[in-house]
Formats: structure tokens, sequence, C-alpha cells
């Protein structure tokens, strides 16, 4: 069995761990490394129950969502240009100019956000030299849609790629099909082109939206107290107000939440497609 | 088509913007990190020299690095033969599990790693982020190589067999040169991940921090800032030429195996 070993492995770091997280919720911390092991839901009342809590998973939801949402939409074109636009020999080099700002430290792209961001930063300074502004804007920095325009930027390949891959997969010749038959360009693109699309589509959203809900740099750097998201809040249990459970409570609802999300958006997205791919 | 190309063109101006201030502060003489700048000047990079704590991190991430790579890259391999060339039962299930930490969000490995080594009464140090690495390197690793996989003609193989090579030596001198293309951007692309991962190794670390946990305690520093500029920009540098080279493989990979180019990585 040549999967064993990855299979092993992924088992040992993967499932033991999520296993041990589920069941550390269920605890009580007692001191900086005691437990009391006794099974309780106290962690997970007091993570639905407290107002601060709830504040910040809907927060991260809103903004996990509102990145999703434009980065999707802002991907997309650039993926219809490539796939479509673009010369097949030039294609693999846009796909790598695209991905190259991914693969640059996350840390200092994130740090770099702030700067052009900032009061007294880039895009204000711009802005101020062509005489569009008197004084900075200051909801730039440091509140959700700072957090939403960095989270945008860094998953910007994580949508284009999928959908990318989804449109290269259409048989062109459904394009001319679907002219040839009378229908227009706006009409091909709806009927044909985007409903083909639809898996990539999907593919994105859920490729964005799970791991920026569970973000943490950004939040903490450029988030400010509007912008924290529910990791900072994990992070905080476990390695400063020392309540593991608390945290761990917190993260299994997050993940809980996001699976929830995305089943039900891989549902609905399905039954959308198929439902499209029926009538055609 | 022309208007498209015009937002592909502003995207990418976007997508850069970041990485091209980042020189410009570098050079720039001034410690504040804005507009206008000022001199042009060389003294962040020599002032790079004098952080003895940066060094050891940027030795400590480069040893996890490799070691995460190396690991990812093995298990890669295993994973993406086994999925290209057999079907056995519970495969979708298996690796769907094994690609989980591509779409899990990575905080969540990172505490419930911290969870089981600190109650399992080990304490955390550079291994423990190795095994975080590997397990987040492991599904990129794989995407590559099951395309390395998937393009190679199992006739070859047969081929060996039929002229007496034993399975060992037929994966050594048929398997492994022609899927040696993406072996080596895999090695490269995992190396890229666990240099630049931060919240595993910030979780993970314990006392020798990597270049990441290191660059993000420098950030509360403002004085430290410039050196920050200098040290991304050496940082960005590495990261395209080593991408440059992983994408340079992967080509001449896909082109050995006489395939048509599709894209890029992932």
């Amino acid at each position: 069995m040549l999967i064993s070993p990855t299979a092993l492995y992924a088992l040992a770091l993967l499932a033991i761990p999520l296993g041990a997280i589920v069941l550390i919720s269920f605890w009580t911390q007692t001191g900086v490394r005691d437990f009391d092991t006794t099974l309780t839901g106290a962690n997970y009342v007091e993570a639905l129950s407290d107002p601060i809590y709830r504040a910040l998973m809907f927060r991260s939801l809103r903004i996990a969502g509102l990145v999703t949402l434009v980065t999707v939409l802002a991907a997309f074109p650039i993926a219809y240009f490539v796939s479509f636009g673009v010369p097949a020999q030039k294609k693999s080099l846009w796909i790598f100019l695209i991905t190259i700002p991914f693969w640059t430290s996350y840390l200092i792209r994130v740090f770099l956000w702030k700067v052009i961001l900032g009061y007294n930063g880039v895009f204000n300074s711009g802005l101020k030299v062509l005489g569009v502004i008197d004084q900075p804007l200051t909801f730039l920095l440091y509140n959700a849609n700072s957090v939403v325009i960095t989270l945008a930027h860094a998953y910007a390949p994580f949508a284009i790629l999928p959908i990318f891959v989804a449109l290269e997969k259409i048989d062109r010749s459904l394009l001319e099909a679907a002219r040839d038959l009378g229908e227009n360009r706006v009409m091909t693109f709806l009927r044909v082109t985007l409903p083909l699309a639809a898996p990539g589509v999907i593919a994105a959203v859920l490729i964005v939206f799970i791991p920026t809900i569970g973000d943490y740099v950004t939040p903490e750097l450029i988030g400010g107290p509007g912008g924290t998201m529910i990791a900072n809040m994990i992070q905080a249990q476990f390695l400063r107000l020392n309540n593991a459970p608390l945290g761990a409570a917190l993260a299994v609802l997050a993940m809980l939440i996001v699976s929830v999300i995305a089943v039900a958006f891989l549902v609905l997205g399905s039954r959308a497609s198929g439902a499209k791919g029926t009538r055609k | 088509m022309k208007g498209l190309k015009l937002y592909a063109i502003l995207y990418l101006i976007f997508l850069y913007a970041p990485i091209f201030l980042l020189p410009l502060f570098a050079f720039n003489s001034s410690t504040i990190i804005a507009f206008p700048l000022q001199s042009f000047t060389t003294q962040w990079f020599s002032a790079l020299a004098d952080i003895p704590e940066m060094h050891k991190a940027v030795l400590n991430s480069l040893r996890i690095a490799a070691t995460s790579a190396v690991l990812a890259t093995s298990f890669g391999i295993f994973a993406a033969m086994a999925s290209t060339r057999y079907r056995f039962p519970a495969q979708k299930g298996l690796m769907g599990f094994i690609m989980l930490p591509l779409v899990l969000p990575e905080i969540i490995v990172a505490v419930s790693l911290l969870v089981v080594i600190v109650n399992a009464g080990f304490s955390t140090g550079a291994w423990s982020v190795i095994a975080g690495h590997t397990l987040i390197c492991t599904p990129f690793a794989i995407a590559i190589l099951q395309s390395a996989f998937a393009s190679l003609d199992p006739a070859l193989e047969e081929a060996a067999f039929d002229l007496g090579e034993t399975p060992a030596s037929t994966f050594r001198l048929v398997t492994l040169p022609l899927v040696m293309p993406g072996i080596i951007s895999a090695l490269l692309i995992s190396f890229t991940i666990s240099m630049d991962e931060f919240i595993i190794a910030f979780f993970l670390t314990g006392a020798d921090p990597t270049l990441p946990v290191y660059l993000f305690s420098m950030l509360r520093f403002p004085k430290l800032l410039p050196a920050v500029m200098a040290l991304g920009t050496l940082l960005v540098l590495a990261s395209v030429v080593l991408l440059t080279i992983a994408e340079y493989f992967r080509r001449r990979g896909i082109k050995r195996a006489g395939a048509k180019d599709t894209g890029g990585f992932l």
C-alpha cells in the first residue's frame, strides 16, 4: 500500500490533533498546564452566549464573506482574459506572473499594505499630491476595510487559478455552436460559459472563504480594534489568557460553522449548475 | 478583449504594488516608512549583518524548510503514485483527508498540534515546526507530483519490467528520472511555503524563532522597520529566483513527457 506512509502521517498529525482539540474543548483549565478532565459543555455555553465571542464570530464571517465576494468577482475577468484572450503559448507566463506575489513573504506583504493604506501612507499622500483630498482618509486602516483589501490581495491567485482551470476545460466548439445557433456574445457567455465555469467558481469561493476566516496575521497587524477576527481570539485564549479549553471550543465552533457553510454552498452550487446543465 | 486586457494590467499592478514599494523603502535613507523618499542608501542592508538573532532565525528557518521540503516531497511521491496508478478502497476519502490542510485554516492546525504536543509532555521546538510544515506542504507536493505521474506513460515502466529490471531498479532508472522535474519543483515549492509560514511556527517554534516569527517581532519596533524592508527585498529576490527555477523544471517535465502545458502551480 503505497499511500500508507502519507495517510499514516496525516492520520497521526491531523486526525489525532483534531480529535484532541475536540476532546479538550470539553475540559476545564485549572492551572497553567493542569486541566480538570471531567467533560463539560461550559466552554461551548460561554463561547455561544458571551456577546464578545458572538460578535467576533459574526464579524469573521462577514469579513470572510466580503473578501470572498470581492476576490472572486475581481478574479473572474482575469481568469477569463487569460483563458480566452491570451495566446496559448503565453498563458503559463501570465499564470506565473499572477502567482509570483503570492509566494513572497506574507508578513511583509501585509505590512506593506499598512504602509500603503496608513494615515501618511502611499495612497493618501498620492491623493494629496493629485489634489483629490486635503486631509488623509482615515477609513482605510485599522478597520474591517483594510482587512478586506489585504486579504483580497493575498488570496487573489487562489481565486484566479480554479476559475482559469475550469474555463480552460470548456470545449471551444460549444461556444461556436451557441453563436451559430443565433445567441449573441452576452447570451453565449451567460448560458454556456458561465454554467460551465461554475465548478471553478465554487472551488474558488471555498478555497478563499475557508482559510480567510481563520486568518491571524492580517487582522492582527492592520485590523485595529474594529478588525480583529476569531483567530486572534483563539490565539489569545491559548497563548495569553491561558484558557486552552475555551480556545479549543472557539476553534471547534469556527470549524463547524465553516464546514456547514461550505457544505451548504457546495450543495446549492452543484444544484444550481446541475439545473442549468439539464436545461441546456 | 481590449477592456479586459486593461483591467488585467491594472490588476497586475494591484498585485505587485506592495512588492514594488519594498525596494523603494529598503534603499531610502529615512527611518520612517513613508513618502516622500529621501536619499539613496545601502545602510539598511549592511545593518542586517549586525543582527545576530536574525542570522540565527534565518539558519533555523533554512534548516526547517529544507527538512520539511524533503519530508513533504517524499510523502507526496508515495501519495501521488498511489493515487495515479492504483485504485483502492476509500481512495477518495483518504486522498481528501490528506489534502485537507490545503483548506483548513492554519490556526486550527497550529492549535491542535500544540494541544497534543503539550499534553503528551513534549516541548515544542524545531521538530514540531517541521512536523506541522510537512503536514501543510504535503498537499502542494502531491498536487504537483500527481500531474508529473499522470503524464508518465506506464508502458515505459512495463517495458523496463519486460527487459528484466526489478521494481526497485525500474523506479530508480525509469520512473525517477522522468518525474525528477516534478520532484524538484515540489521540493522548491514546499521549501518556499515552509520558509514563509508564520502561524504554525508562531505556536510551535518554542525558544528558537523561525524567520517569519522573528520578523513579526521586529515589526513592533519602528526603529527596525527599514532593516525589515531590506530583509524583505532580499527575501522577495530569493523567492523569485527559487520560483523561476521551479517553473523551469515544471515546464521541462511537461515537455519531457510530451504533454501540453496547462498552467502554473496548484
